[in-house]
């Protein structure tokens, strides 16, 4: 069995998100919502509610969550999972930052 | 219930009296309905031209037939009488025997066994409902608090219950969370599978009361009721879990403590958690804001989408676009632009709003700044129906066209929509004004409102049409348009000064009490020309259009994608 290797690709440089925020990146299947903490960690997450599908790039950022623009929904950034009573997960695509630049991984989308 | 009735209706009739002069003889007759096993029989009194409606006579408690006789021994003839005198002025009565007695002897098998309840008509205080209408589901027999029944759940039994024991009697499948569907047995069960002691705590782990908040009552009530004593509401509600702080405490403390941007007041106040949450943040932006104009640094990042991108975000990811139209008035050249922008952008909806604008829905974030860009080139602005915020000043058309206005209703709305566009508030402004009492604009229902009449304008406030139905209370009388719009502005600051975040202005004033908003708007004058001044210095860096900045470039990277793979294959 082989293990897939990753395949990154430079989508931007950090300073692109704003701190506390997000940005987005269309693919062809579909927008990954890529986001920035505070302390400057970064996450990447299909930008799509398991609720709703409401897109969480446009959610506000609070630790290492981010809260659903449509439903409140609150989403862990590291897992995907949602928090408190929802029951759902977001898939997450691998994301590095190297030397400033964000580095997604392609065979992952 | 049903005694109220029986002892109301004798004494409303009695109002009318006897009266003497002479009329032609009315006519009497016999009248039966069916009753629940039986007929139940009466007699109908009419004199010959009637007027007004019928008044149905139903005899007191104990056995009184319908003359108002007894055969315990009273024999006064009461209700023939007063049938008698009604009639002689010219109103017809209908008196009946009651249910299992006299001539309705046969519409049930005993008239004591009565005792259920067959439905509740409720009017003002509503809070007993879910009681009446569990009893009538349950088909109680309601034959020992028949006496108190009327008066409601807490003296239906003789001695006061507890509130608590309204929701408490609810079955396990009454909906508590119209919003998200949560009955009560769901809320019940996680309070004691969970050991939930507080209402955020039943939001975090349920969902109910989660949503629009009107359930809040019942879900304290259900803690109330299951947890007895243990429960303790703190007497100051946190903002929210982030804190212990409640709205007022964090209010006064930046000032106290000059605290002048979010992470500073973080650290000052000991928050818990490292940057907040979705909640607290959104408030705490707004307070800074309101009581640092000019100084402080708006932070985009706690605010609501909609307010970040000004737009409102659709169930779809999609936005919508509302142009402003100063007191509901537009022009073939505004519409022409929207038009335009329509077909260019292929915005899917168009329609007409609540406030007497244009909504443009379905646009594309990508295409706001164009679509602003475009929009602007005609002279139209944001219409701020993103935000918490001053919204719409809906007009009627006043003396500039309607045969009734007493005022220029249009040029008002207009003048005070210019005045106050722009400012942030802790939940939506909307206004309207109406040039005559007859209040097309429906400026009775808005938190601001203004009533022209011949001398002047009467100045409304704390209306509210949406979660809650509540009319207006007057906030004074001016007689021009000036002082008008010199204490709207007033009321605006004060509000913006005490108001919790997302608390309407008819909350705010339920809260705080209309006579002290009353006084400081309108009574002191002092006190309103310092309210006016904060205002007017607010409004001073406020009053710059959102859109033709964001047209211009700023916050581009909220609009434009981080990057666009999709191109970088097809490029491949």
């Amino acid at each position: 069995m082989t293990v897939m290797e990753p395949f990154w690709i430079d989508i931007g440089k950090l300073e692109d998100i704003p701190v506390r925020g997000a940005r987005v990146v269309k693919t062809a299947r579909g927008c990954i919502a890529v986001f920035r903490t505070a302390g400057d960690e970064v996450f990447a997450l299909n930008d799509r509610c398991p609720h709703k599908g409401g897109p969480l790039s446009q959610g506000i950022v609070h630790g290492r969550s981010v809260t659903c623009p449509l439903h409140n929904w609150v989403i862990a950034l590291d897992t995907g999972e949602a928090q408190g009573a929802d029951k759902g997960r977001v898939r997450t695509v691998p994301l590095k930052v190297e030397a400033g630049r964000l580095l997604l991984d392609a065979k992952a989308l | 219930m049903w005694n109220g009735l029986i002892h109301l209706l004798p004494l409303v009739a009695l109002l009318y009296g006897a009266s003497a002069y002479a009329a032609p003889a009315p006519i009497e007759a016999e009248l039966e309905a069916a009753g629940p096993a039986g007929t139940l029989k009466g007699t109908m009194l009419a004199p010959e031209n009637p007027k007004g409606a019928v008044i149905l006579i139903i005899p007191g408690s104990g056995p009184t037939n319908r003359d108002g006789n007894s055969p315990l021994g009273v024999k006064a003839s009461s209700y023939k009488l007063l049938a008698e005198g009604l009639a002689a002025r010219g109103i017809v009565t209908v008196r009946i025997d009651k249910r299992g007695m006299f001539g309705s002897a046969g519409a049930v098998a005993d008239a004591n066994a009565v005792n259920r309840i067959v439905g509740a008509v409720m009017y003002g205080d509503t809070s007993d409902g879910p009681w009446f209408f569990d009893l009538l589901k349950r088909g109680t027999d309601v034959s020992q608090i028949r006496e108190t029944l009327i008066f409601g759940q807490n003296y239906a039994g003789g001695i006061p219950l507890d509130p608590a024991a309204a929701v408490a009697a609810l079955p396990d499948d009454a909906e508590i969370c119209g919003c998200n569907g949560i009955k009560k047995g769901r809320i019940t069960g996680a309070i004691a599978g969970l050991g939930l002691k507080t209402v955020d705590e039943v939001r975090a782990h349920t969902k109910a009361s989660a949503s629009c908040g009107s359930c809040t009552g019942l879900v304290e009530q259900l803690l109330k009721a299951q947890l007895g004593d243990a429960y303790n509401p703190a007497c100051v509600q946190p903002i929210c879990s982030c804190t212990h702080l409640g709205h007022d405490d964090v209010r006064r403390l930046i000032f106290a403590k000059q605290l002048k941007s979010i992470p500073d007041l973080m650290q000052a106040l000991e928050w818990k958690t490292s940057c907040g949450c979705a909640k607290c943040r959104p408030a705490l932006n707004y307070y800074l804001l309101a009581s640092w104009p000019g100084e402080y640094a708006d932070d985009s990042q706690s605010r609501f989408i909609n307010e970040r991108v000004h737009a409102n975000i659709q169930r779809d990811g999609t936005y919508s676009v509302v142009p402003r139209m100063w007191g509901g008035i537009t022009s073939p050249r505004e519409l022409r632009a929207i038009a335009d922008a329509v077909e260019k952008f292929k915005i899917p909806t168009v329609k007409i709003t609540g406030g007497q604008r244009i909504d443009m829905l379905g646009a594309r974030k990508e295409d706001l700044p164009a679509v602003w860009a475009d929009l602007n080139a005609a002279g139209l602005v944001s219409g701020h129906a993103y935000g918490k915020a001053m919204r719409t000043v809906k007009t009627c058309v006043g003396t500039d066209w309607c045969r009734f206005g007493t005022q220029d209703s249009t040029g008002l709305g207009i003048k005070i929509e210019k005045f106050t566009w722009g400012s942030w508030t802790p939940a939506k402004v909307k206004m309207a004004v109406s040039g005559c009492p007859r209040n097309c604009a429906e400026a009775t229902c808005k938190d601001i409102g203004v009533i022209c009449v011949e001398s002047g304008y009467d100045i409304h406030f704390a209306g509210a049409a949406g979660l809650d139905i509540k009319g207006t209370e007057l906030l004074g009388h001016v007689s021009n348009q000036d002082e008008a719009v010199e204490m709207i502005g007033a009321l605006m600051q004060l509000y913006r000064e005490q108001g919790r975040y997302l608390e309407r202005i008819y909350k705010w004033a339920k809260r705080t009490g209309v006579e002290q908003i009353r006084q400081q708007v309108l009574e002191d004058r002092e006190r309103r020309k310092a309210l006016l001044e904060r205002f007017v210095h607010a409004q001073h860096f406020t009053q710059h259009d959102p859109w033709a900045e964001r047209a211009d470039g700023k916050d581009a990277h909220e609009f434009a994608p981080l990057a666009n793979l999709i191109r970088m294959e097809a490029a491949e």
